[in-house]
């Protein structure tokens, strides 16, 4: 895992506060970051300390107070966004994966995932057999005509990342993807992701409180306070 | 893949449950319409009936409908002597509390002279007067059937035909019957002291060969406003052109009602209005989870704002034909006419449409300003 692989994310001195004045919170404060392809990340970290506000900074959600952000070798905000069609940039670079599955209660699994695919313009019978094809790949297809709410947590959540797979995203995140599971289902979760990461060159990062999932992270960033910490102790 | 027609399919029961609600709604809307029309359009029916150019009455009223008008039975030779003129005829015009089959009926008698203007337009069923006493054609709504006897004063009437839709502008249904019986029948009814009076022979006027009025029709490219003027200068008389009596009937008879009924209208479709747009505010508001992924995912806002107007079309429209359907199921079933023309049907279609896409646009608003951020949570 030690060989220099491309850098899909790239965060430079990103810090980010909300508020102003008395109410101001410095949620993130020069933060920097590379996640290299093939690698699965952890964000770690106690509540409130900035773990889902990188994540949105990283997707492209919310833009940074100050800082350098480039994704899969583009730059895409420096200070401001450099790209006008930001739902554009995460259709193509970026899949989401939630705490809760997210999925749209009212499309089957497999429409859940060809959303995505017709979004970006895929035609439709093309989108279906794809969505199979992921669906399939991450051992739910049996499970494709199904409503989510018959879906058990561990499927639903497979289907969740069948749809953040779908456009061959080569950034993908994870906010407590596993929250919802029990500790077996989490780690079989956990070992698709890596799976994913390896064989579609991507790389993933996860905000996580789940110490039992530790050991399938490439690399655990801790946060406290908007600092990394691990970055306070490379530094010292 | 049509997000608003999933979303729809997959809580059916309950976008049914909320259409049928819309459609109750809808349909008072339409029957409401219904019935101011049938208002107007029975005024109009009466004033019509005997396809009358002129109307000759009492000088200084607007009869015989909007006030009373009496005038000598011999009228009815001078007007019919006019130049232009091709025929004329006498009416009356009385409203009888009779009984049948132990049920009181009121009844709006008209007395005609058989042959001339003012009988009924068109028989449904039955056959028009033919002898010149004692035979009645009555309106279905009466609930008369061919050869039912009524008694009418002191005397029973034969029902020999029947006719619909014609009916006074306070809904109660016409009976025709001859002139001669009409005029036998108002001095039977009169109070006691008039009755006494006209027995002793007093007042010309009073006596019992007068009418309502004398309708006359006139010979096509005829001067009808020269005729009219000529009526006028005779003593005693007036005379109002068919279009004059239609305007006082919508003018007077039945304005109030109209305004009535069209001030609550105005109250009935702003409460629809007010209901669609909650309705549909509701139904985003339970949506911003999905609509806020459904961004995080790489929807365009003009997905996110299809989803809701295509919705609340869907709503709208389908409460619409669900409503219109349920009103022509049930509209012969109300007492007094209810008379819906596909114009209006459109223009409530037209409206709701209007509504709808006025009430997404709040929904439309939360939708977009919805952070996709929330998607995330935590
Ligand atoms: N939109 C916002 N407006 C104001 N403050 C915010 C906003 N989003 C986050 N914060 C604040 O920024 C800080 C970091 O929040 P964040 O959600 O990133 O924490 P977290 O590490 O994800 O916590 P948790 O483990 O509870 O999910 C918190 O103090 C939070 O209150
Ligand atoms: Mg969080």
């Amino acid at each position: 895992m030690a060989s220099p692989r491309t850098p899909l994310v790239e965060i430079e001195a990103v810090s980010k506060h909300f508020g102003s004045g008395s109410t101001r919170v410095d949620a993130l404060r020069g933060i920097d970051l590379t996640v290299r392809q093939g690698e699965v990340v952890a964000l770690l970290g106690p509540s409130g300390s900035g773990k889902t506000t990188l994540l949105n900074i990283i997707g492209c959600i919310i833009p940074a107070t100050e800082g350098r952000l480039t994704l899969d070798g583009e730059l895409v905000f420096d200070g401001r966004w450099l790209r006008g069609d930001l739902r554009r940039l995460r259709l193509d670079k970026i899949g989401f994966i939630f705490q809760f599955h997210n999925l749209l209660p009212f499309l089957n699994a497999r429409d859940n995932v060809a959303l995505v695919l017709t979004l970006a313009g895929r035609p439709a019978a093309e989108a279906q057999r794809r969505a199979q094809e992921l669906l399939d790949y991450l051992e739910v297809g049996h499970r494709a005509a199904a409503m989510p709410a018959l879906l058990s947590g561990g499927e639903a959540q497979r289907v969740a990342i069948a749809r953040a797979l779908a456009n061959r995203p080569r950034i993908i995140l994870a906010d407590e993807p596993t929250a919802a599971l029990d500790s077996k289902r989490a780690g079989i979760v956990m070992d698709l992701l890596r799976k994913v990461a390896a064989e579609q060159e991507a790389c993933i990062v996860a905000v996580t409180h789940d110490e039992k999932i530790y050991d399938r992270f490439d690399k655990l960033f801790h946060l406290r306070d908007g600092v990394l910490e691990d970055q306070a102790e490379a530094v010292a | 893949m049509n997000l608003a027609w999933r979303d729809v399919r997959h809580n059916l029961f309950r976008f049914v449950l909320t259409c049928l609600g819309l459609s109750l709604l809808m349909a008072v809307v339409l029957a409401m319409i219904g019935i101011y029309n049938g208002l107007v359009a029975d005024a109009l029916n009466i004033a019509r009936a005997p396809k009358a150019d002129l109307w000759v009455v009492e000088a200084g009223t607007s009869g015989p409908f909007a006030e009373a008008s009496k005038i000598p039975a011999g009228t009815r030779d001078a007007v019919a002597r006019l130049h232009g003129v091709v025929e004329a005829g006498s009416i009356t015009y009385q409203t009888v509390e009779a009984s049948h089959a132990g049920r009181a009926l009121r009844l709006y008698v008209i007395g005609h002279e058989p042959g001339r203007p003012g009988g009924p337009r068109a028989i449904a069923e039955g056959r028009a007067i033919g002898r010149s006493h004692f035979e009645i054609v009555a309106d279905r709504k009466t609930g008369l059937r061919l050869g039912d006897r009524i008694r009418l004063g002191r005397n029973d009437f034969t029902v020999v035909g029947l006719v619909e839709d014609v009916m006074n502008s306070g809904g109660d249904p016409a009976a025709f019957i001859t002139l001669a019986d009409a005029q036998v029948l108002q001095s039977q009814l009169a109070p006691p002291a008039q009755r006494v009076q006209e027995a002793r022979g007093a007042g010309l006027l009073q006596s019992a060969d007068t009418v309502a009025a004398v309708i006359a029709r006139l010979e096509p490219g005829a001067n009808l406003a020269g005729v009219a003027h000529t009526v006028r200068q005779w003593k005693h008389l007036g005379a109002l052109t068919q279009a004059e009596q239609e305007a006082v009937l919508l003018g007077s008879v039945v304005d109030r009602a109209k305004r009535q009924i069209g001030l609550f209208l105005a109250i009935l479709l702003t409460v629809s209005a007010v209901v669609i747009a909650l309705i549909i505010y509701t139904m985003t508001m339970e949506k911003l989870k999905q609509i806020a992924t459904l961004k995080l995912i790489g929807a365009s806002d003009r997905t996110i704002v299809g989803l809701i107007v295509q919705q609340s079309l869907a709503l709208g429209l389908v409460g619409w034909s669900f409503g219109l359907m349920l009103i022509l199921l049930v509209k012969d079933y109300f007492p007094r006419r209810v008379v819906l023309e596909p114009f209006n049907a459109a223009v409530l279609a037209g409206i709701i449409v209007v509504v709808c896409i006025a009430a997404s646009g709040l929904g439309v608003r939360a939708a977009l300003k919805v952070d996709p951020a929330t998607a995330i949570g935590g």
